[in-house]
């Protein structure tokens, strides 16, 4: 009897502890719970507030250049002051944006320039095409489209990418791009046209400013990124009347080829371009190429690459053809990413050096 | 006047094609692909030591209280994000012994370089890890795109946080 009295009350202390038991573990799985709930809704208030500002954002890249060349005066120039601004009404309708400031102080007789270098919405379509519509850059060679100061060696653009494509080279039209999922992009696209009464190509930019459109241009890109560190692109540019109208028709269509290799810290860039121009005079042919090897690592300090860049080119400007040569070399040096310091020393055909530095940045 | 033309009427071909879709692999997908028996899943916190470490990997303020990830037995699928240029990338690794065997691109936003969703690209994080626990170095180099500097920045980045966040999970399981 006494016995089975024992046992009865061990058996009750024994649950009296079990449940004790279960009603902490109870508590702590309701206190996780309640701590879960509680950073979810700390993350939730943090990354939902659906507002504009959500939708559209700011970047922008900017450029001081100091040039010192022999025979001239020395000059420094905040080259470039550019921001973007980008908004997305949906996920697949989005407005691109980019203004800059050239050359620090735009107005009448002033130096620089305000442009609108990029204003088009874009339409994300099916099956990997995308449509382009309003002012764009055209797709063609490596800087027109990428030219934040990060992005290349040498304080200024290379000439072949200045007389020969026209870098930076804007036109108002529609592009449709198909991605074709194996590295693989071609761009189509119709734009108003370039106007040159003589053949000076980079004087032809009406910069969509009222421009005059009586002929337009097509524009066709194939480029080739399947390979990793590997691009290679060809580009046409064709125009029925680079004139538009105001003499006989001269025909104009440029040809672009180009690669760009980094593997490891080597990098090659290479480019071709060339005009054939459907006239007489010395516009007819105008053409160039340049190479550049270049080597970057990263030092306790940064990033540091080192450059050699040969340009040959020819273009027409005030009734002549300049035939040109370049070599460069010089120094990048990224203290962080996106913020850049460079020299170079560019020796021309008459033997002429020029030093330049730079401090570039993009965000 | 001709190219006018025709200008129109590509405009009117393209009108009728922009129908929206999404392109990217479900991150439940992702999760349910990378493992044959049901994960768990598992939680880790970001206290200040492990958002220090991250930033000072990286470089990256690395958001929230915690990151989710699921496991089975050494094998962990970790969904981390990070902005390329102006928008975020949804990404997920499979790691297995810390060494990465799957990086996909699961959500892109950015209108650029798109390629590294492409397998060319992201067969290069296959095997990756770091050298030793000690340096946190990756012990191979990326090779980038061209035209998708940032974009692939991002997801090196985020393939060392992986690979962070998997050596402490399992040093701390041990």
């Amino acid at each position: 009897m006494k016995l089975a009295y024992l046992i009865g009350i061990l058996t009750s202390i024994l649950f009296a502890h079990v449940y004790a038991n279960e009603t902490t573990e109870q508590k702590i799985h309701e206190l996780q719970e309640q701590i879960n709930l509680l950073a979810s809704a700390i993350e939730d208030s943090s990354s939902t507030s659906n507002g504009w500002w959500d939708k559209t954002s700011i970047g922008g890249y900017g450029e001081l250049h100091y040039n010192n060349k022999e025979g001239s005066n020395d000059v420094i120039d905040f080259h470039r002051f550019v921001l973007f601004v980008n908004h997305d009404y949906t996920d697949k309708i989005a407005l691109f944006t980019e203004l800059e400031l050239e050359h620090a102080l735009a107005g009448e007789g002033k130096e620089g320039e305000v442009e609108l270098e990029q204003a088009f919405i874009r339409f994300a379509l099916k099956d990997g095409y995308t449509a382009d519509a309003g002012l764009f850059l055209v797709p063609v060679g490596l800087l027109n489209e990428t030219h934040e100061p990060d992005t290349f060696f040498g304080v200024e653009r290379n000439n072949v990418e200045k007389y020969i494509i026209p870098t930076t080279w804007w036109q108002a039209g529609i592009r449709i791009s198909k991605d074709f999922g194996n590295g693989l992009t071609v761009d189509f696209a119709v734009t108003d046209g370039l106007k040159t009464e003589d053949g000076y190509i980079r004087g032809g930019r009406q910069k969509v400013a009222n421009a005059i459109a009586n002929d337009g241009a097509y524009i066709l890109r194939a480029v080739y990124r399947g390979i990793p560190g590997l691009e290679l692109g060809a580009s046409l540019f064709q125009q029925d009347d680079l004139t538009q109208g105001s003499s006989a028709d001269v025909e104009g269509t440029l040809s672009v080829f180009h690669l760009n290799y980094k593997k490891g810290g080597f990098g090659l860039k290479a480019l071709t371009g060339s005009w054939d121009i459907d006239t007489d005079t010395e516009a007819k042919d105008q053409s160039g190429y340049y190479i550049e090897p270049s080597y970057t690592w990263d030092t306790d300090y940064g990033k540091v690459g080192v450059f050699y860049r040969v340009a040959d080119y020819n273009y027409f400007k005030s009734d002549s053809n300049n035939q040109e040569e370049d070599t460069s070399f010089g120094i990048n040096y990224y203290p962080t990413d996106y913020v850049v310091l460079k020299a170079d020393i560019t020796e021309n055909k008459a033997n002429n050096e020029t030093l330049s530095l730079g401090v570039g940045y993009q965000f | 006047m001709k190219t006018l033309r025709h200008f129109i009427v590509l405009i009117f071909l393209a009108s009728p094609s922009i129908a929206l879709e999404e392109v990217y692999l479900e991150p439940n997908q992702f999760i349910k692909n990378s493992f044959e028996t049901e994960p768990e899943i598992k939680t880790v916190w970001l206290k200040k030591e492990i958002k220090a470490d991250i930033k000072e990997l990286t470089g990256l303020d690395y958001p929230g209280l915690r990151i989710r990830y699921w496991e089975v037995g050494n094998k962990r699928a970790w969904i981390l994000e990070a902005i390329g240029k102006v928008k975020l990338i949804t990404t997920g690794f499979l790691i297995n012994d810390q060494s990465i065997e799957d990086m996909r691109v699961l959500i892109y936003r950015e209108t650029h370089g798109y390629e590294v969703q492409y397998p060319f690209f992201r067969n290069q994080f296959k095997g990756l890890r770091f050298e030793s626990q000690k340096s946190y170095k990756l012990n191979k180099k990326i090779d980038g795109i061209s035209g998708a500097t940032l974009s692939v920045n991002a997801l090196t980045k985020l393939s060392k946080i992986a690979l962070y966040l998997d050596t402490l999970v399992a040093q701390s399981e041990n």
